[in-house]
């Protein structure tokens, strides 16, 4: 091998690699923020909601969790058109990260839900709370608590997943490592900087999503 | 222009079908044969086998599955191989699920009672005979669901390998929009095949689930 490795190229593009970072901490913040409220929600309805509701909701967490997230992202980009809903790259790029963690959170709540102990339940009954207030104010919050470690996860897994979009020209960090391979023709050095990048976000996201969630639940769970 | 029916997108695909079930079968078994390695690795006495593979599957599990794609691409060919897309695709996908595996299997061996051990070691049995003989047959029950749960993620894995140009299902469903200009129809038919591919795998891990629910039977 007589390859020299030369990753002084990178830096006349640095411009670019920040720009790269901001986009897929953007791409994260709202996917992790539309995303987990949208799972909530959903299993909110697939645990406690109305019958009706329950087969809706548990198609679309089929669908999505048995699919590809890089075709559910061409679908959305080059499908959606063809019956006239025209979406800007970052736009369909963030409503994907929505759908696609939606689903996968959905199913990671639903368990913290139904772990919650019956008894939580009737107490809030007791209370003369409706069903919904119940899961508000009772049950919700410890449900997450349970959960919270293994929801950490699925949202590193789906900021890694986010490097896909770079597919539809969406300017995330992947789309700068090719940009730059596709300048300077240095494709290692590009790509390895960009994967450590990643995989210090990947720690970096990890220790803030812990950090937050002893924020979020001061107190400790009741065994 | 010639007229493309629904059937002929769908034989199409169908037709292209069949490398992505032939890629996620050797990543499986390739990743499974590999992530046992780790598993030894991971468990074993040595601090530097532990750490050895704790920073692998660190490595793995923290950089996108297209990284790791695109610089078994272009990072082979430094070594003066010419590298052809299935190889670059197999190496990535068998190494990342391997990360994988070897980490859901080790929740499984670790679910495993210490009692278990040290029982078979006062019987006198060395390490792989405790491994062999006690350890492993248990761990097996508990680790078949989330096992197959995980083909799951390796057949849609196996989507990525398109952008490195390996021509599988999505990068079918790529080349038939360019020629139909029918990217609803096309891609949405991709995205049923996937689902037809991957359902079944993940509906069998659930009633595997409740079926061999041995972690729990004894608590």
């Amino acid at each position: 091998m007589n390859y020299v490795f030369e990753f002084g190229w990178l830096a006349q593009y640095y411009l670019q690699i920040v720009k790269g970072v901001l986009i897929t901490l953007e791409l994260i913040a709202i996917g992790a923020g539309f995303g987990i409220s949208l799972g909530i929600f959903c299993a909110w309805a697939r645990a406690l909601g109305p019958s009706w509701l329950k087969p809706i909701v548990a198609t679309y967490v089929e669908l999505i969790r048995n699919t590809p997230f890089l075709i559910q992202l061409f679908f959305i980009f080059f499908g959606l058109p063809s019956i006239g809903l025209h979406l800007g790259e970052l736009t369909a790029a963030n409503i994907a990260m929505v759908i696609n963690l939606g689903a996968y959170t959905c199913e990671i709540i639903r368990a913290g839900i139904q772990a919650t102990p019956k008894g939580q339940f009737e107490a809030g009954a007791s209370l003369a709370m409706t069903p919904f207030e119940t899961f508000r104010h009772v049950v919700l919050l410890p449900s997450l608590q349970r959960i919270w470690p293994a929801l950490c996860s699925q949202v590193v897994i789906v900021m890694l997943g986010s490097s896909v979009v770079s597919q539809i020209a969406a300017e995330d960090l992947t789309f700068a490592a090719n940009f730059i391979q596709s300048r300077t023709f240095r494709a290692f050095e590009a790509y390895m900087v960009s994967t450590a990048i990643y995989l210090g976000l990947a720690i970096l996201l990890r220790q803030v999503l812990v950090v937050l969630g002893s924020f979020i639940f001061p107190r400790r769970l009741a065994r | 222009m010639i007229e493309f029916s629904t059937w002929d997108i769908l034989r199409n695909l169908l037709l292209a079908t069949r490398w992505t079930i032939l890629l996620s079968l050797v990543s499986f078994v390739g990743g499974g044969a590999v992530g046992l390695l780790l598993l030894f690795l991971r468990i074993s006495k040595r601090k530097a086998a532990r750490a050895f593979a704790t920073y692998y599957i660190e490595l793995f599990q923290g950089t996108p599955l297209l990284m790791q794609l695109f610089i078994a691409f272009f990072g082979l060919g430094l070594f003066g191989v010419d590298v052809p897309a299935w190889l670059a695709a197999g190496l990535a996908l068998i190494l990342w699920s391997a990360s994988f595996l070897a980490e859901i299997w080790r929740g499984c061996v670790e679910s495993i009672a210490k009692g278990q051990w040290e029982a078979s070691a006062s019987l006198g049995m060395g390490r792989l005979q405790q491994m062999r003989y006690v350890v492993f047959p248990q761990a097996l029950k508990i680790a078949v669901p989330p096992t197959v749960g995980f083909s799951v993620q390796v057949v849609k894995g196996t989507a990525l390998t398109s952008i490195i140009g390996f021509v599988e299902l999505s990068k079918a469903g790529t080349v038939v929009t360019n020629a139909t200009f029918q990217p609803f129809t096309v891609y949405g038919l991709v995205a049923l095949i996937y689902f037809a591919l991957c359902w079944p795998l993940s509906r069998s891990s659930q009633i595997l689930e409740r079926k061999l629910n041995v972690a729990h039977r004894n608590h």
